[in-house]
């Protein structure tokens, strides 16, 4: 049972919330789908809606397209066709006093190279672990991370190693002081996560 | 600014790099007998004549005469374009043309760039440089768009040939700093190093540091897709080191004080990239804006500026003193406004590329139009790239650019409503429009003052514009706005379609009626098999066929596979365990000398 009123309650029980999976994940279905790799149906849903709205009737597509999207954006993938680099330059003008980045280094067993990403782009775990993947070239199980070949770990503010998306995303990435993608085994036994 | 565009040289031909076809003319000239005096002096003044030809199409031509003079082109070329790097082998090259210079070549469909391809997919630079590395020891220039490209692949390209030159990579990705520490330390005639657009990865290598300490060749260096910071210090003294360099555009971590600093070592630029354009991490420097101002001052030869990644506005009159002479604007990552503008673009009367946010309204297209009448090339982007948002710029920008700017040659232009008048005006007051991309980013919206479709403004681009070889289209549109690409689209050598069409005929009007089309790229639209069909007799002379979320199955497309032997049908799916049914989300085909690629992913299947 939850009340919404939570939310801004000083409680905040929904962070402590005790679940199965990523935390945050529902206020996550309702935003942007992910693209290409996860989640497939819910964008080609969107193409399927759009196209039998297009075949229908030529006068309503103009009303039609407009309902598609319902309380959230059902965003297509690559449309409007712009390069994502493009997309991600596009923040409100900056004051010098606004933040910084969070910048984290983040190696991947097995490669020869890291990368330094900045958390601060990422509004929560799904986008995450998808630029994860993106850099990397691979794919992540995202229930619990069983059957994946990698898992991804980070190194806390105490030294520990836990996998990604034991704790609520705020948390996170203000403890978060690098990222390791562990060979799957490895990452068995820093946790339970079914 | 190379964003999507083909280079001067680029006369975009079919992928594959000529026909295999020769006939041997009658009787003229004997490349069986070199001994007789006059075949010879015959094959000498056409081998000193070619060195002169340089344009491919024209050398594929005249290969194609007889014998002896494919034998004369393939011996005296020496630019190897290669328009998909699946058409042909690096061995047939190779066995083909001994003489290569200059190299470049194209991978993945443009809509790659739009996450529609999924990753690993191909085009792999390795088979290529591997190749060379031992057939071409003399190679000098490498040019690569849409390829995956290696860190283990630039160091082979750094060790094998020492008389490199020029390496351009645009939209590439796979590579990192490490790599290019490696071009920057084993390539000691380095001229142009270019990276445009690319995925670079940071390997934490000061790959900057790593140049000739003696003085360089350098004259362009383009770093600012690198989101990585660089060592200031070792760029400086790069510069200062670096007397031939006249291009240099860096990435958003130069400051405005750094910039101040490079601008000094300097003052010859041509091209510059700001860098972020603000003061982040500078310390706190009153006459910052007097320094800026005497160093834009002093570059009497720059003609092209682009950068301001995080602008800080209060600068931005700085670079005014250049502003009469530029002849090439890049403003797209920056948001400034109409009134921010117009003290900027009033003194650019030569302006002849333009790239601009949507931030700056209509009122800032007018302004446009007002001054820059020798405007050829206009981008406009949006600052919001989604499709429920407000977009500042309408027909009415669209309207005022085709009024002022009859040189247009070029426009791109997102957007969120349009109506077909304004399309038509542009087709009249700008008949020389080589490329018309027109993005109106709500799907299927029809002119927002008629309700019309927008068939009619398509329609008067293509009648109207007879030199247009590139089309883009959008909003909502019906089989007719198809019907007059096909019949009027003569020249269309690239053509992008999204949404759109009601059905079959719209597609089989292309395919019959625009001979010269040669890139086709279709997303979401209600084309299906027997408009496939409709394509057979031309697909041989196209470089790639891209239709994904159409109405295609995989019988359809095993038919077209079986029909056409030398065609890759090659049906792509997102993930791998996907079932197999009969649908086909995404086609990709092209013709190939060589057959079925062997590094295909699990999630390609070849039909």
């Amino acid at each position: 049972m939850e009340s919404t009123v939570t939310y801004d309650s000083e409680l905040n029980l929904k962070a402590t919330e005790l679940r199965l999976g990523l935390p945050g994940r529902d206020e996550y279905e309702k935003q942007t789908p992910p693209i290409v790799r996860s989640n497939k149906r819910a964008s080609s849903d969107s193409a399927e809606e759009s196209r039998l709205k297009s075949n229908s009737s030529v006068s309503d597509a103009g009303n039609g397209d407009r309902e598609t999207a319902p309380a959230a954006k059902a965003q297509v993938v690559g449309w409007p066709p712009i390069r994502s680099y493009r997309k991600n330059n596009f923040q409100p003008k900056k004051t010098e006093s606004e933040s910084v980045g969070i910048y984290v280094k983040v190696s991947m067993d097995g490669a020869p190279y890291l990368r330094k990403i900045d958390l601060k782009v990422y509004q929560g775990y799904p986008e995450l672990l998808k630029a994860l993947e993106t850099m990397f070239k691979f794919t992540i199980e995202r229930e619990g991370y069983n059957g994946s070949e990698f898992a991804p770990t980070y190194e806390d503010k105490d030294g520990d190693w836990m996998l990604v998306g034991d704790v609520p995303w705020d948390m996170f990435i203000s403890s978060c002081k690098r990222l390791r993608i562990m060979k799957g085994s490895e990452a068995r036994g820093l946790g339970c996560s079914v | 600014m190379s964003e999507d565009d083909e280079r001067a040289t680029d006369l975009s031909g079919g992928g594959i790099v000529s026909s295999n076809r020769t006939r041997c003319c009658g009787g003229s000239v004997a490349s069986d007998c070199p001994s007789q005096f006059p075949d010879q002096v015959l094959e000498n003044v056409l081998e000193n004549v070619l060195l002169f030809l340089t344009s491919r199409r024209e050398r594929n031509t005249v290969s194609l005469v007889c014998k002896s003079w494919y034998r004369l082109e393939k011996q005296t070329r020496s630019e190897l374009f290669i328009g998909n790097c699946y058409a042909v082998s690096p061995r047939r090259a190779i066995e083909r043309f001994q003489k290569i210079l200059s190299l470049v070549l194209k991978g993945k469909p443009r809509f790659a760039d739009f996450n529609l391809v999924p990753l690993n997919w191909g085009a792999h630079f390795t088979p290529w440089v591997t190749a060379m590395a031992e057939a071409y020891p003399w190679l000098e220039k490498v040019y690569l768009k849409r390829m995956s490209v290696t860190d283990e692949d630039l160091a082979l390209l750094a060790q094998s040939f020492p008389g490199f030159k020029e390496l351009v990579l645009v939209c590439c990705d796979g590579f990192g700093t490490s790599g290019l520490a490696l071009v920057a330390s084993k390539c000691r005639q380095l001229r142009v190093l270019d990276l445009i657009d690319d995925d670079v990865m940071d390997d934490e290598v000061d790959w900057i540091s790593c140049f000739p300490e003696t003085g360089t060749c350098l004259e362009s260096l383009i770093f600012d897709c690198v989101e990585c910071p660089v060592n200031f210090d070792a760029l400086e003294q790069l510069v200062a080191r670096s007397s031939s360099l006249r291009k240099l555009r860096l990435n958003r971590h130069v400051s405005i004080g750094q910039l101040h600093r490079l601008m000094v070592q300097a003052p010859q630029l041509t091209h510059l990239g700001t860098g972020s354009f603000s003061s982040a991490g500078d310390p706190a420097q009153g006459d910052q804006e007097l320094d800026l101002i005497s160093d834009f001052a002093a570059s009497k030869s720059l003609i092209c500026l682009s950068g301001f990644r995080d602008i800080l506005l209060d600068y931005l009159p700085a670079i005014h003193p250049v502003c009469a002479n530029l002849t090439s604007l890049n403003f797209s990552y920056a948001s400034i406004n109409a009134e921010q503008l117009k003290p900027v673009i009033c003194h650019c009367h030569k302006l002849q590329t333009f790239w601009v946010l949507d931030s700056v309204c209509d009122e800032g297209l007018q302004a446009v139009a007002a001054t820059c009448k020798d405007l050829r090339e206009l981008r406009v982007f949006p600052m919001n790239p989604s499709e429920d948002s407000d977009s500042p710029v309408s027909e009415v920008g669209l309207l005022a650019i085709s009024e002022g700017c009859r040189q247009l040659r070029s426009i791109l232009y997102f957007c969120q409503q349009m109506t077909n008048a304004a399309v038509v005006a542009m087709s009249k007051n700008c008949p020389d429009l080589v490329v018309f991309r027109l993005c109106i980013m709500g799907r299927h919206l029809p002119d927002h003052l008629t309700g019309q479709p927008m068939d009619e403004g398509f329609g008067a681009i293509v009648m109207n514009c007879n030199k247009l070889t590139r089309l883009a289209v959008s909003g909502l549109l019906t089989d007719k706005a198809f019907s007059y690409i096909g019949k009027y689209g003569k020249l269309v050598r690239t053509l992008s379609v999204a949404f759109a069409g009601d059905g079959d005929m719209g597609l089989r009007y292309v395919l019959e009626g625009c001979p010269k089309l040669q890139k086709l790229e279709i997303r979401d639209s209600p084309f299906g098999d027997s408009a496939l069909f409709s394509g057979l007799h031309h697909y041989y002379k196209m470089r790639f066929l891209w239709m994904s979320s159409c109405q295609l199955s995989r019988s359809g497309c095993k038919e077209i596979a079986q029909r056409m032997p030398r065609l890759v049908v090659e049906v792509i799916r997102d993930r791998v365990e996907e079932e197999m049914d009969d649908a086909v989300e995404k086609l990709y085909m092209y013709p190939s000398l060589e057959g079925p690629r062997d590094d295909a992913p699990k999630f390609v299947t070849i039909l």
